[in-house]
């Protein structure tokens, strides 16, 4: 097995009106791994994932990346390691061209000249948007942004990407395109999804989080055949859909 | 390289004028209109001279005199009060074409005119050669406070996304009969800016955290352009040394 990229142990975290979002959650993620986290509305699935790089604080718990452990003191680091993708392009999109938008995170991380030049390439080249650089983000397709926005964290060389709702809003073909693209990656992914035949067709392992916490964990294929887990925790399959029948 | 369709002043090119560093332009233009607001009126040959300097910049710019002329129509509004100058004012009278008007207003008329059209140009031929980030750039490199020019520049970038947020809005009201005619019947439209307030708002918060996810510490990074060289410099003085010579000469001339 692989060396862990992610190590999330015990974490509880409570919102300032007290809503408990986390209740002792913990994952372990390996390099190369992709992992698709599910769960309804209101599971906890995001809160976790703002917990990876810190922009959400635990109450109690440790996360640790790459052997690192986050704290105050090693923020910076964290934040160059976990490249979130958050849900609506037009938050991760903020800078005026497609190519400075993709600069940004390496530029924060003291990257200059030459070396971010190609970073900004090499990222744009492995999601298929190297055309769209001199763009700006707001004149791309939905499926174009998001496909930016997967490279703007590429920039930064992470160990593991988390990948908030990624097909949310996109067409069947952008889809398509999307998965053709994440695939194509050798680093390791969590896939926050309500799509489940995108986290069967992405990601061999997934989880199922309910109430703030991992309530299943094992192959994508097994879990989306039991039928009875899938209910009690308000997962549903697409109509007509058997996950028994794809062909993997 | 496109640089996409940037905005509606722009005319895309890479022509010595699109080359300079912005900050070095947006002096050229402040020094230009600063000596061209100090030319005597009676000096008609100093404007001619500045207007002369404009279509050259124009011309090695590659901007179509019809794009620059479309344009400088915004200060329509301007000159239409100024032509009523020569009718208001007080003084002595001359006749034009019949009819009496007055001589300081003439004048006051054909100064504001003169000094107008020939600002207007000097930004229209800034804004179109110039992309609006970088115009903004150039203000933070002449010092302008960084957070003035990031409001700006996030304001330029989420103009459409909330533009587009408050259309869905009203189309969504439109759907349900909503058709407003009297003042009394604005109370949704107040609810939808409050809406649309808290919802910018929350987007601005989701921003920041994803600018915060990707290691940002407070500064934007420089990620446009090389600063201004000593030729840039140089080359950006030539407009402004007209319009300031001009108005130097025709203050000497007008005393002697």
């Amino acid at each position: 097995m692989h060396h862990a990229v992610v190590e999330v142990d015990d974490l509880t975290f409570r919102y300032p009106d007290g809503t408990t979002a986390l209740d002792g959650f913990s994952l372990t993620v390996h390099a190369g791994e992709r992992v698709a986290v599910l769960g309804p509305n209101g599971a906890g699935k995001t809160t976790f994932a703002l917990h990876l790089n810190g922009i959400n604080r635990a109450r109690s718990g440790r996360v640790v990346v790459d052997g690192t452990e986050l704290s105050e003191r090693t923020l910076t680091e964290i934040r160059r390691r976990v490249g979130h993708v958050f849900q609506d392009p037009d938050d991760q999109l903020f800078m005026p061209t497609v190519r400075e938008d993709v600069a940004f995170g390496p530029a924060n991380l003291g990257v200059t000249g030459d070396e971010l030049q190609a970073r900004v390439e090499a990222a744009l080249d492995s999601v298929g948007m190297l055309a769209m650089i001199g763009r700006a983000p707001h004149h791309l397709s939905g499926g174009e942004r998001r496909r930016v926005a997967v490279a703007t964290v590429l920039s930064m060389e992470p160990s593991i990407l988390v990948l908030d709702e990624p097909t949310s809003n996109l067409d069947p073909a952008s889809r398509r395109e999307l998965t053709t693209v994440l695939e194509g990656l050798g680093v390791a992914q969590l896939v926050i999804t309500h799509d489940l035949p995108f986290a069967l067709e992405l990601c061999p392992r997934a989880v199922v989080v309910d109430g703030g916490r991992v309530v299943a964990d094992g192959p994508t294929h097994e879990l989306l055949a039991d039928a009875e887990l899938l209910h009690a925790h308000r997962l549903e399959l697409p109509y007509g859909f058997d996950p028994r029948v794809v062909q993997r | 390289m496109g640089a996409g369709h940037s905005h509606p002043l722009h005319v895309h090119g890479h022509s010595a004028v699109h080359r300079l560093a912005p900050e070095a332009k947006v002096v050229a233009v402040f020094a230009f209109v600063f000596g061209v607001a100090l030319t005597p009126r009676e000096a008609f040959w100093a404007f001619a001279l500045d207007a002369v300097a404009l279509a050259v910049v124009a011309a090695v710019a590659k901007v179509p005199a019809r794009f620059v002329l479309t344009r400088a129509t915004v200060v329509a509004p301007f000159l239409g009060l100024a032509l009523l100058l020569p009718f208001v004012a007080d003084g002595p009278r001359t006749e034009v074409l019949g009819v009496a008007v007055a001589v300081e207003g003439l004048w006051g008329a054909w100064a504001i005119a003169a000094r107008a059209l020939l600002g207007v140009t000097a930004s229209i031929l800034l804004a179109a050669t110039t992309e609006i980030p970088d115009v903004l750039k150039g203000f933070e490199r002449l010092r302008v406070p960084p957070v003035l020019t990031q409001i700006a520049a996030f304001m330029l970038r989420y103009l459409e996304v909330v533009a587009g947020e408050l259309g869905r809005m009203r189309t969504a009201m439109t759907a349900r009969g909503y058709d407003p005619r009297w003042l009394w019947q604005a109370k949704p439209i107040a609810a939808g800016a409050g809406a649309l307030f808290i919802r910018s708002y929350e987007r601005g918060e989701r921003v920041h955290a994803a600018m915060l996810a990707r290691g940002w510490n407070g500064t934007m990074p420089e990620l446009r352009g090389a600063p201004a060289t000593t030729a840039d410099w140089t080359r950006a003085t030539l407009l402004p040394l007209v319009s300031l010579t001009a108005a130097l000469a025709a203050a000497l001339i007008a005393r002697t």
